[in-house]
């Protein structure tokens, strides 16, 4: 049961941090420029790395002359993939989604053939980056073409004696079939077929096709490493999310020993999924320093970035939603195309399967059935990007629910009520099998409509629409949920992924009473070290400022599963209170000790161990100081109060929110312009309103993007030719709006803190909400779909009658000549 | 080889530079500078804006050769000697106009230079002030609250100074 109106905003028995407006910690160092990000990285003798890179989508390498450049100014080494065959390792699939998935092997550096362009060929070792550049352009590489697979329909369809294959060895380029069908798995009684066969009879069958285009994380900080070989342990400074998950994986494909590998991410700037991920470009800087015995350095340019760093989303989604004449959902199928490049990341399989959950949404439905199939192509790979396969399934079915609204003649709201799950449902066990925790969707969508004015908004378009006006107004909805805290191993288990989902802190209290905290989460623009900080300070009773948050160094932090899927406080947060609490338990016989009282009759509140009706007490610090001396402690006691905790996630948690877009499109020009944007989200209890605020605005632009902007597109060779920022769009100040964000409360009841992650909620929801909007604003003219991103060209061809626009390969216009289309 | 000789945050530097090292490269490499910092290879992202001279560029977009004789000033020495922080830093810290940080020393220079031109801003000069630099987290919200916070902090500065 949740009820918006009697829910504290904060954890009930928090202290006075938590639900705080505390200003960042990390700040102080990012404003005044005293960082660390890689590419600051300067050791003693450090060499510099190019990379020489494949300006062809699919090619045999037939030779490759290194003389010349091995003959520069300043070169240590140019090696190839030959020369590193046997050291460099291999870039794992973590996540094979069926136990004969088909994954091409993925070597760090190509030896006999290149699968997608920007691969890379051959490294140049200098004493300077740029003396490595310029050698780079001296490596004379011959290629012998081969015909790519570029197009994900067609490479679906081709087989050995039709078609393309992106690997003709494989003999297909389907990697898997993966499905969830609700009958088989015992989450519905009724069947899909059985279900569209009654819609077709006497209800109602939406058929829809929508395409994910392709898109590019691009953080703002490009990827570097730094590796020293120097000393008893190799360490790796780099740019990633997953120090932890690197390390493993550096040990269990080069056969080093995890115990000589140090890993560390330093200040990371940015990652959005983009840096979930073990990189060739790291596995080529490992092999080669330690093969050369220096430390070595490798710092991506943009360009290279936006060609080699994995890409995201790039679907295409066949739909068929059932429904009854009045508008009731009665099922769904779901058969998906995921491109997924040339080659399978570390979970680059299991982001299209992390959306099986989601297609249904907060709505209940008797029969669903989700069909995904993983297809190879010679592009850039494909992987998580914020949201990994949620706001894929966000985004088809709430542009469903409209289509279904506009069906049967009813208000989208409206219809989405009729559908979702009420309030007094919870906890309650989806078509697809998940169960959700908490939530309200009544409370988020009414709040949102009176922050909208959506009566009047709508009384607006009404009357524009009446009128005639050039520029006319759409509202678009997104009634969202998505899947947060991953995971609990056993479902990652069950789903075949390689790891587990738990998450490790320590608390580790100083003799002089501050507090080093580690944790296994590793940052990169979240502010882990303030909201940690709250959520210690309250627990322990200590001044917030006395928490020092430790993380993102395997040395430090010696075990943790990293910062991905919004699970760094919802799984990581939990950890930190269990080890406090053991802290707080583990010092308690002490304290009692030093008061000479009994243990039992000791309470601790605010810092304090107090002996029950009495003032006598101690402090937690003092006693911190007594375990330092060591001088008068209980027999059979250790002299240490510090403790580790690893939490594994008894379930997720399942954030929600409504969201509500007003925009004006110009019918004479096709330009789409957002002129409100209101957002109520509930993501359970919040440590910390102003960082939470960052994430949403943050996450919303990321989804906006997606519905008006941004596109990976590649020529008819297989070229990237959105290759730089110039041509792949990022939205600007100037582009985007101010937001109206509030929140309602249904606390989670999966963890204690009661919180449910927002890392990626703006992202997943913002989307659909946008398109619904564009799509509203023209649905009059018998527009019913708009490509995305919904450019002016693409908005104007709907409305002129010609379709929803032209698909991403034939509607490519290179801005530049793609010959010797080296990046 | 040539030499130049120019001020970078309050110092006098001398250095022999390759003709083709661009600013930020002089900055990062030659003088130790890591507080400035890269964001692409085509001058679209203003992760690297300085102060040349007062007012700002992208040092991807300058050669060092071209900074010589020149003043130039880096987020490293905008805060004062004693740590008191600049009225845009700690603007940009009040509103949480930052969250990995990449961008953030290009947008508080050019927020700097903006609030020189126009001290007084409107959203919409602000958002066309900031046009040039981009930023992948905060989706510029919290970034145009800052400038605009920032304004405010150096006129109550400014009046107290005058009183």
């Amino acid at each position: 049961m949740t009820a918006v109106d009697d829910r504290p905003d904060v954890a009930p028995d928090s202290g006075p941090e938590i639900g705080r407006d505390r200003r960042r910690k990390e700040d102080q160092r990012l404003i005044t420029g005293r960082t660390r990000w890689t590419d600051n990285m300067a050791l003693p003798g450090m060499l510099h790395l190019a990379m020489v890179r494949s300006p062809h989508a699919h090619a045999k390498i037939l030779s490759i002359d290194i003389e010349a450049a091995d003959r520069s100014l300043n070169i240590y080494e140019v090696f190839t993939g030959k020369h590193l065959a046997d050291t460099q390792g291999v870039n794992a699939n973590a996540w094979p989604i069926t136990p004969d998935q088909i994954a091409p092997a993925h070597l760090p550096m190509a030896v006999d053939r290149v699968a997608f362009a920007g691969e890379i060929v051959a490294v140049v070792v200098a004493r300077t980056a740029a003396e490595a550049r310029d050698a780079a352009e001296l490596v004379d590489v011959e290629y012998e073409l081969l015909p790519a697979a570029l197009d994900l329909k067609e490479a679906a369809e081709a087989d050995a004696d039709n078609g393309v294959l992106a690997h003709p060895d494989l003999g297909t380029n389907k990697s898997a079939f993966w499905q969830l069908d609700s009958q088989g798995q015992g989450s519905s009684t009724r069947g899909i077929d059985e279900v569209i066969e009654e819609a077709r009879a006497g209800g109602i069958v939406i058929e829809r096709e929508y395409r994910q285009q392709r898109l590019i994380p691009a953080f703002m900080e490009p990827r570097s490493t730094v590796v020293d070989p120097t000393g008893e342990q190799i360490t790796m400074w780099t740019s990633t999310q997953i120090p932890h998950i690197t390390r493993f994986l550096l040990a269990a494909t080069t056969g080093v020993p995890e115990s000589k590998i140090r890993v560390i991410a330093p200040d990371v700037g940015g990652g959005f999924g983009g840096k979930l991920q073990t990189t060739p470009e790291e596995w080529i800087t490992f092999a080669v320093a330690r093969r050369i015995g220096k430390p070595c350095k490798y710092t991506e340019t943009r360009s290279e970035s936006l060609v080699s760093g994995h890409h995201g989303r790039d679907q295409w989604q066949k739909l068929t939603l059932c429904a009854t004449k009045e508008g009731r959902v009665t099922g769904l199928k779901v058969d998906l195309l995921a491109d997924m490049g040339a080659y399978i990341g570390v979970i680059g399989g299991g982001v299209p399967v992390l959306g099986a959950w989601m297609f249904n949404a907060i709505y209940k439905f008797d029969a669903y059935q989700f069909n995904c199939t993983p297809v190879l192509t010679n592009k850039t790979w494909v992987d998580a990007y914020r949201g990994a396969g949620r706001p894929e399934a966000t985004y088809a079915i709430e542009r469903l629910m409209d289509e279904l609204a506009a069906e049967v003649g009813k208000d989208p709201l409206e219809v989405r009520e009729m559908n979702w799950i009420k309030h007094d449902e919870f906890p309650f066990t989806t078509v697809a099998g998940m169960t959700y925790d908490s939530g309200n969707y009544e409370a988020a969508t009414a709040k949102a409509k009176e922050m909208f004015g959506y009566d009047a908004l709508r009384a607006e378009q009404k009357e524009r629409r009446d009128r005639g006006d050039k520029v006319q107004l759409g509202i678009g909805i997104s009634t969202f949920t998505e899947m947060c805290g991953l995971a609990p191993s056993r479902v990652l288990g069950q789903l075949n992924y390689g790891a587990g989902g738990w998450e490790h802190a320590t608390v580790r209290m100083l003799p002089t009473g501050k507090v080093e905290v580690i944790t296994g989460t590793s940052a990169h623009g979240q502010g882990h070290e303030t909201a940690f900080s709250q959520i210690i300070a309250d627990r322990l009773g200590v001044p917030f400022e006395d928490v020092e948050i430790l993380h993102g160094d395997t040395q430090v932090s010696h075990k943790g599963l990293d910062t991905y899927g919004s699970r760094s406080l919802v799984v990581g947060g939990e950890a930190l209170v269990l080890a406090a609490d053991k802290v707080i338990e583990k010092a308690k016989p002490l304290a009692a000790h030093l008061l000479e009282a009994s243990a039992d009759d000791l309470e601790f509140a605010n810092g304090r161990y107090t002996v029950r009706g009495t003032d006598q007490g101690i402090g937690i610090a003092e006693v911190a100081l007594a375990t330092f001396a060591a001088h008068n402690y209980p027999e059979g006691m250790e002299p240490g109060i510090d403790a580790e905790s690893t939490y594994d996630p008894v379930d997720f948690s399942f954030p929600h929110g409504t969201h509500l877009c007003a925009a004006e499109v110009d019918t004479e020009t096709g330009q789409v312009t957002l002129r409100k944007y209101v957002c109520v989200d509930d993501i359970g209890n919040i440590i910390n309103p102003l960082i939470v605020s960052g994430q949403v605005h943050g996450g919303l632009v990321q989804g906006i993007s997606q519905a008006l902007w941004e596109e990976a597109v590649y020529d008819e060779s297989g070229t990237l030719v959105s290759g730089s920022f110039v041509d792949y769009l990022l939205p600007t100040a100037a582009d985007t709006i101010s937001f109206e964000i509030d929140h309602t409360t249904s606390p989670s009841t999966t963890n204690t803190l009661g919180t449910k992650g927002v890392g990626e909620a703006g992202t997943i929801a913002s989307t659909p909400a946008v398109v619904n909007a564009v799509v509203d604003a023209v649905r009059h003219f018998g527009v019913n779909d708009i490509l995305m991103p919904c450019t002016p060209e693409r908005v104007w061809t709907a409305i002129q009658g010609a379709g929803s626009g032209a698909p991403t390969v034939e509607d490519a216009q290179p801005h530049f000549e793609a010959e010797g289309g080296q990046q | 080889m040539t030499r130049i000789n120019l001020r970078v945050d309050q110092e006098n530097v001398s250095d022999d530079v390759e003709p083709r090292m661009l600013l930020v490269q002089y900055l990062r490499e030659k003088l130790g500078k890591t507080g400035t910092v890269i964001g692409c290879d085509t001058s679209n992202c203003g992760a690297c804006t300085v102060l040349l001279d007062g007012r700002s560029v992208k040092s991807c977009n300058v050669l060092a050769v071209q900074a010589d004789g020149a003043v130039v000033d880096t987020i490293e020495r905008l805060a004062d000697d004693d740590g008191t922080l600049h009225p845009v830093q700690e603007a940009f810290r009040e509103c949480h106009g930052l969250q990995c940080g990449y961008c953030t020393p290009g947008m508080i220079m050019q927020t700097v230079d903006l609030l020189n031109e126009n001290p007084d801003p409107t959203e919409e000069e602000v958002r066309l002030g900031l046009e040039g630099n981009l930023c992948r987290c905060t989706g510029y919200h919290n970034i145009v609250k800052s400038v605009l916070h920032a304004a405010q902090l150096k006129k109550s500065q400014e009046t107290g100074v005058g009183a």
